[in-house]
């Protein structure tokens, strides 16, 4: 019998929720972390017991978790409690907490500034990660996007993080810009058919890919519009909320940008814009159904400005035709007085022969549609705010 | 043997309760119980203190003896109650947030 574990994390610990294929009845499991900010929470398919959760704190900063029995237990993945902090030869062990910047002259001593809020130019600081994101293969590696926006990747099960530089070292850093959130590198996908191939994206910065493994990068953005940016054409700066794909065909990528829902079908060198007859087009998340590679989900949200759903409405919108042409996926989500916003890791998808969607609200509700979004239930309705949710398929 | 007194958050992460004793070596400063209290619990690391440049995090204070040590140099002695034991070192998280 199948079953499903959804792995949530809000701004006041981290929860596991499980079922069974039928995805009706599930076990509550949680807070963990209790009282810290869990960004993203996310388990390995290569091992579906090894998890990874970024635990963080404007008092105390960044912790890295990892359970390798499915959310049971969990610890650092650092220097063992009561072990020397150095080797027998000085060197550091290694910490997991620890993210520091590449400044080599290769790579980071031309970066060592940013785009700031108001134009002026401004030192990377390391805040948070944002996402993890384990590799498809080896439970041990395991990729993390960090504010200020950066890519580092660990191959020692989170014991120690290396950045991968030539990201920030391929020029365009001292034009990229926080975002109201800050300046974080959100997203991350692993091309299922190319190793060697990663895309991610930054706000503000915009979406970029490496074909090497992480040694280059290029920017990703043409046909991108974003009317705050005086250049029609500029090649950074693009405030991309989110990209998803559907692992059967890894070059189709669907983008929530801060307004506009786009498309590739390039493996991101071209983008068209498909938000079609969406109420409205400024929105968060973005997935892909795990069978169908042309049905697309959204959440849109009214403006930049009002960060809630339109009319006061909780609406998932799905395209079955990859873009353009929306319906509203309304049964048994609330369609009154609902002002509740949905962030850009807080959907997700299974991979049952009948698709489940999930997404997570700042009202700490977890919503499941068992049936690809026709209807909806809660599974949990009064969680702290919802950062991010992600869905293991179990057999 | 020293005391030192951490709020919940970093107790729940270095898996003790209540108060966390010490033995410094040396000097007992600002500085050293740090270090003492990094290297009995690792997962505290960058917690407390930035990893590169030891600095205290901007949202922690520190205190003992009813007076605020958060600006004084790292090198300074602590108080004799606290070198004694008799008092506690606190880090304390500042008030704001929730």
């Amino acid at each position: 019998m199948s079953k499903v574990r959804a792995l949530v994390g809000t701004r006041k610990g981290a929860f596991i929720l499980t079922s069974d294929g039928k995805r009706e009845k599930w076990d509550v499991s949680g807070p963990h972390f209790t009282g810290w900010e869990i960004y993203h929470f996310k388990g390995s398919p290569a091992d579906p017991n090894r998890l990874y959760a970024s635990q963080t704190s404007g008092w105390f900063g960044q912790v890295i978790q990892r359970s390798d029995d499915g959310g049971k237990t969990w610890h650092q993945p650092g220097t063992p409690a009561g072990e020397a902090t150095t080797a027998p030869d000085g060197q550091p062990k290694g910490e997991s907490n620890k993210f520091v910047y590449d400044t080599s002259a290769e790579s980071g001593k031309q970066l060592t500034t940013h785009q700031w809020y108001d134009g002026t130019q401004h030192p990377w600081e390391f805040k948070r990660v944002w996402h993890l994101e384990p590799a498809l293969k080896d439970p041990n590696t395991v990729y993390a996007g960090v504010e200020d926006a950066a890519i580092f990747r660990s191959t020692d099960g989170g014991v120690s993080w290396h950045e991968l530089s030539g990201l920030r070292g391929h020029g365009t850093g001292p034009k990229w810009q926080p975002g109201a959130g800050g300046m974080c590198l959100h997203t991350i996908l692993l091309d299922p058919s190319n190793p060697q191939r990663i895309w991610i994206a930054i706000s503000a910065a915009g979406a970029f890919r490496t074909d090497d493994g992480g040694k280059t990068w290029k920017p990703i953005n043409r046909g991108l519009k974003s009317q705050y940016i005086p250049d029609p054409n500029a090649e950074v700066g693009h405030c991309v909320h989110h990209i998803a794909m559907n692992p059967s065909r890894p070059g189709v990528l669907f983008m929530q940008k801060h307004w506009d829902v786009m498309r590739s079908d390039d493996a991101g060198d071209s983008w068209r814009e498909v938000s079609g007859n969406l109420p409205t087009d400024f929105g968060f998340v973005i997935d892909v159904h795990a069978h169908e590679p042309e049905t697309i989900y959204v959440v849109p949200i009214k403006s930049d400005g009002e960060h809630f759903v339109h009319d006061g409405k909780l609406r998932v919108y799905r395209s079955r035709t990859g873009g353009n042409e929306w319906e509203a996926l309304t049964h048994g989500l609330p369609q009154s007085n609902c002002y509740v916003n949905v962030l850009r890791d807080a959907m997700a998808v299974d991979s049952l022969d009948k698709c489940g969607i999930y997404f997570g609200t700042t009202g700490g509700q977890v919503y499941v549609s068992p049936d690809a979004g026709d209807s909806w239930a809660p599974i949990v309705r009064d969680l702290p705010a919802v950062l991010s949710v992600e869905v293991q398929t179990l057999s | 043997m020293i005391r030192i007194v951490l709020p919940p958050h970093l107790r729940a992460l270095a898996h003790v309760s209540g108060d966390v004793e010490l033995d410094v070596d040396g000097p007992v400063t600002l500085r050293s119980a740090l270090d003492a209290l990094e290297a009995r619990y690792p997962m505290l690391r960058g917690t407390i203190r930035d990893h590169g440049t030891l600095q205290r995090r901007p949202f922690l204070r520190f205190f003992a003896c009813e007076q605020d040590l958060s600006h004084d140099p790292p090198d300074s002695p602590l108080p004799d109650a606290v070198v004694c034991g008799a008092e506690p070192l606190i880090v304390l998280g500042a008030i704001a947030g929730g």
